[in-house]
């Protein structure tokens, strides 16, 4: 089955961060394709790089890099909802005329339209949230 | 056509897990993770709620969340513990999800 999956909390804030990862792991350990990811609202800072979290925690925005790679994931960040916190990728940070981009590998930054198009062409939509 | 609906807030914190209970319709499945798991325990206020609900809707609930708050074991007779495997089937199984956030 083609799921998209919408993740609209950030890494360390709620559950909801870890619980999207959890699912989509699990739903490909079964067998089923993940169409895209989604990142919505404060979803968007599961896409930056520069976070050190202690030697003892978990490495959620690692962890989603590292599944993109295995399982080829196309892992999509809300380009309003990144410009407003502070994730870039370089194309963006050059057409804002900042000095750094911080987005995460695996991470591509696009339009809300990208998630209209994962609920279309999904069988399923899968909301994390708080 | 079912629906699963994936409730995630503690009954005592809003008013999410009650508006679930109260637009799901028969034959619809119902799943507990994050802090609604406290739901799936037996002797709360909100547990007869949960027990009506079972007449004619199946009740889960997320056995990882459930023992990360020191609930193992403690889930009412009805509810199914399932593990993520299990919740990505609840998801298949079902025509659509509907997250009560």
């Amino acid at each position: 089955m083609k799921y998209t999956i919408l993740v609209n909390e950030g890494p360390y804030q709620h559950q909801s961060a870890d619980t999207a990862l959890q699912f989509t792991r699990a739903a490909l350990e079964k067998g089923h394709e993940i169409f895209r990811v989604f990142f919505y609202h404060d979803g968007v800072n599961n896409g930056t790089r520069l976070t050190v979290p202690p030697a003892d925690d978990r490495l959620i925005q690692k962890a989603w890099t590292e599944l993109a790679e295995k399982h080829g994931l196309d892992l999509v960040i809300c380009i309003a909802a990144a410009q407003r916190r502070g994730i870039m990728d370089a194309d963006e940070a050059k057409r804002q005329g900042l000095d750094a981009n911080n987005i995460a590998p695996g991470f591509r930054i696009s339009g809300l339209g990208q998630l209209v198009e994962g609920g279309i062409q999904s069988d399923r939509l899968v909301v994390f949230g708080d | 056509m079912s629906m699963l609906h994936i409730v995630n807030k503690s009954p005592f914190e809003r008013v999410a897990f009650d508006s679930c209970l109260a637009h799901a319709s028969a034959g619809d499945a119902i799943l507990m993770i994050e802090d609604a798991v406290v739901g799936a325990v037996d002797g709360s206020s909100f547990a007869g709620k949960v027990k009506a609900a079972m007449a004619d809707k199946s009740v889960y609930v997320l056995g990882a969340d459930l023992a990360a708050r020191g609930l193992e074991g403690k889930a009412m007779e009805g509810v199914t513990i399932v593990d993520y495997a299990g919740f990505v089937d609840l998801t298949a199984n079902n025509d659509s999800t509907q997250s009560w956030l």
